[in-house]
């Protein structure tokens, strides 16, 4: 019994992962309105899942930070006040609604947007410790790396202009042509990758996501 | 008298120019009517040749008429300038008749009747015929590769530093007793790049349950936080160490971007984890991260699929995994034959494109545009 279950529990997901996955394959080439179809049930189907896998995720949360409460870890304080967050939004969100002028609404722009521009704006100071970082000329390739990039930056911006054309014309090809270059590798080398990840999966090949090897 | 014998005078001359009207309008306005190609059905294509080119035309009316059906409806009035027009008010599997109507001068002519056409659904979109043979060539070569590792022959799949210094992070966290910080970033399990870090994280895992090392990872998307803690536990039992799985370890964080860079930089400043592996899909949070986790002196290895964050991960972290080493991590570290040999073949295609460019690249400079225009996707 015990060995059918863990076999079953092994081949469905394949199986499940296969048909799905040749699926999506096949409805690449199929413009009928049956595949087209079948394709955006799929699309559907995977946002009702995802709101019900939003349960799983708030289960966790609030079992993670209950339990790092009640036993008084480190921090403990930022888990209480992350949980009264989850309470309180929830609470004020069934109670008096999401639209305008609603206590939910001003708590999300009063207090959530500001808090997230905040860790967004701490990108332009990282932005410049990983520049300075980067840029220090100890190797050659450094030093080209640093010309380049004081190239590119002064010809983004009018004082580029106001030295020399040359010196936008010079950024603008960087960017267009070596830069490009660079990238198109990238890319090829990403979508290879992709789709033969994506084939192991299809196949069975690779199941170290369902945890087996 | 007089009046009759300008009559017949001018009844030739009258005849003559009705005559050249109607041929006028029977060939200056051509018009086709065909079931548009490659789509899903319920739309026929309409094309006008012959009225653009007429600036005393302001615009046209297009009639429909089923075969049975001897009345024409008016389905649109389009502007002249305009050649082309999807009818997409019709139904598949009946015939369709098409006409004209545009007024030139105070005069409304009306072209010929064209059709029957019939709306039909395609199952094979045919400009899509070169991906298919694409796919097919990449598919044939990746299993041909799978198939020969099988049989039990070697590959050889150059050395990854970024991959290699995997065991190295490892052990510097063990012997510093501090934890290790795993984090796939915001991707979903519909990205492959987290297929792929999942896959590292199996490796990372077992290790870690060897040498009995905290393994803590924050998630931003819950279903990839169920599939990571399934992973870390396979990884723990194969390891003989299923007591170093703690579910507590691999927890949901919040499903919001920056709230995840906060909630993860919060962790990494109280819990000064020995190493950072950022390895699945980042954006703007790349650098918040990395950042941080360079401020506390952790080694950092990290790969991503997004290749405007490779660049900061190259300057922010000790290793990075670019390109497509990310997808090969899990047959490095694994030596599985089968996937190494899908890795393999994945080489050999790179080899194929940067064949096909070259070429391409050749004759596009003589002039040659049928190759590079035989890889155009519809």
């Amino acid at each position: 019994m015990n060995f059918t279950l863990l076999n079953m529990q092994r081949t469905i997901p394949i199986i499940v992962c296969f048909i799905f996955g040749f699926f999506m394959l096949v409805q690449f080439f199929v413009p009928h309105r049956a595949s087209v179809s079948a394709y955006q049930t799929v699309l559907d189907w995977m946002q009702i899942i995802f709101v019900f896998t939003l349960l799983v995720g708030v289960f966790s949360y609030i079992k993670i930070n209950s339990k790092k409460i009640t036993q008084t870890q480190s921090g403990w304080g930022y888990n209480l006040i992350g949980l009264a967050g989850l309470v309180v939004m929830v609470v004020l969100g069934f109670w008096k609604g999401i639209g305008e002028k609603t206590p939910f609404l001003w708590m999300f722009n009063t207090m959530q947007a500001p808090m997230q521009s905040t860790m967004f704006s701490l990108l332009a100071f990282f932005v410049a410790s990983a520049a300075y970082r980067g840029f220090r000329a100890r190797s050659w390739e450094a030093g080209l790396l640093l010309l380049v990039a004081v190239i590119v930056m002064l010809g983004r911006v009018p004082l580029g202009s106001f030295i020399s054309h040359w010196i936008p014309d010079s950024a603008n090809w960087i960017l267009r042509t070596p830069s490009m270059a660079a990238k198109r590798g990238l890319y090829i080398g990403i979508g290879l990758g992709t789709i033969s990840t994506s084939l192991r999966i299809i196949l069975g090949i690779e199941r170290t996501y369902l945890g087996k090897k | 008298m007089t009046k009759l014998r300008f009559v017949i005078f001018l009844l030739p001359f009258s005849i003559f120019l009705f005559y050249v009207s109607i041929v006028h309008t029977q060939n200056s306005v051509n018009l086709k009517a065909i079931d548009t190609p490659n789509d899903k059905g319920e739309s026929i294509t309409l094309t006008v040749e012959g009225l653009s080119e007429d600036s005393t035309i302001g615009e046209y009316e297009i009639w429909r008429s089923t075969e049975n059906d001897e009345n024409f409806q008016l389905v649109a009035k389009v502007s002249s300038k305009q050649t082309n027009f999807v009818d997409t008010d019709v139904n598949d599997g009946i015939k369709y008749l098409y006409l004209l109507k545009y007024k030139k001068g105070n005069e409304v002519l009306v072209s010929p009747v064209v059709g029957p056409v019939i709306s039909r659904g395609q199952w094979f979109h045919t400009q899509r015929t070169n991906v298919l043979g694409g796919a097919l060539v990449l598919f044939s070569f990746i299993l041909g590769f799978v198939w020969y590792a099988k049989k039990g022959k070697n590959l050889y799949i150059r050395p990854i530093a970024g991959l290699q210094a995997i065991d190295d992070a490892i052990g510097r966290a063990t012997e510093m007793g501090k934890p290790i910080l795993y984090s796939s970033g915001l991707g979903k399990m519909d990205r492959v790049a987290t297929m792929a870090s999942m896959n590292i994280l199996s490796s990372v895992a077992e290790k870690t349950a060897e040498y009995n090392t905290p393994l803590i990872f924050p998630n931003y998307d819950p279903v990839v936080m169920t599939t990571a803690q399934e992973v870390v536990k396979e990884a723990c039992s194969r390891a003989g160490h299923p007591d170093a799985y703690h579910p507590d370890n691999i927890f949901f964080v919040t499903q919001s971007q920056f709230g995840y860079a906060a909630a993860v930089d919060g962790i990494m400043t109280r819990q000064l984890p020995a190493t950072n592996l950022f390895l699945g899909t980042f954006e703007a949070e790349a650098l918040i991260l990395a950042e941080t986790g360079n401020s506390i002196g952790a080694l950092q290895i990290a790969g991503t699929d997004s290749t405007i964050q490779l660049s900061f991960f190259i300057v922010a972290c000790d290793y990075t995994l670019i390109g497509e080493e990310l997808f090969v991590a899990s047959g490095y570290l694994t030596q599985d034959k089968q996937v190494l040999g899908s890795i393999k073949g994945q080489d050999w295609l790179k080899a194929i494109i940067v064949l096909l460019i070259l070429i391409g690249g050749i004759l596009g400079i003589l002039g040659f545009n049928y190759f590079i225009t035989f890889f155009n996707v519809g």
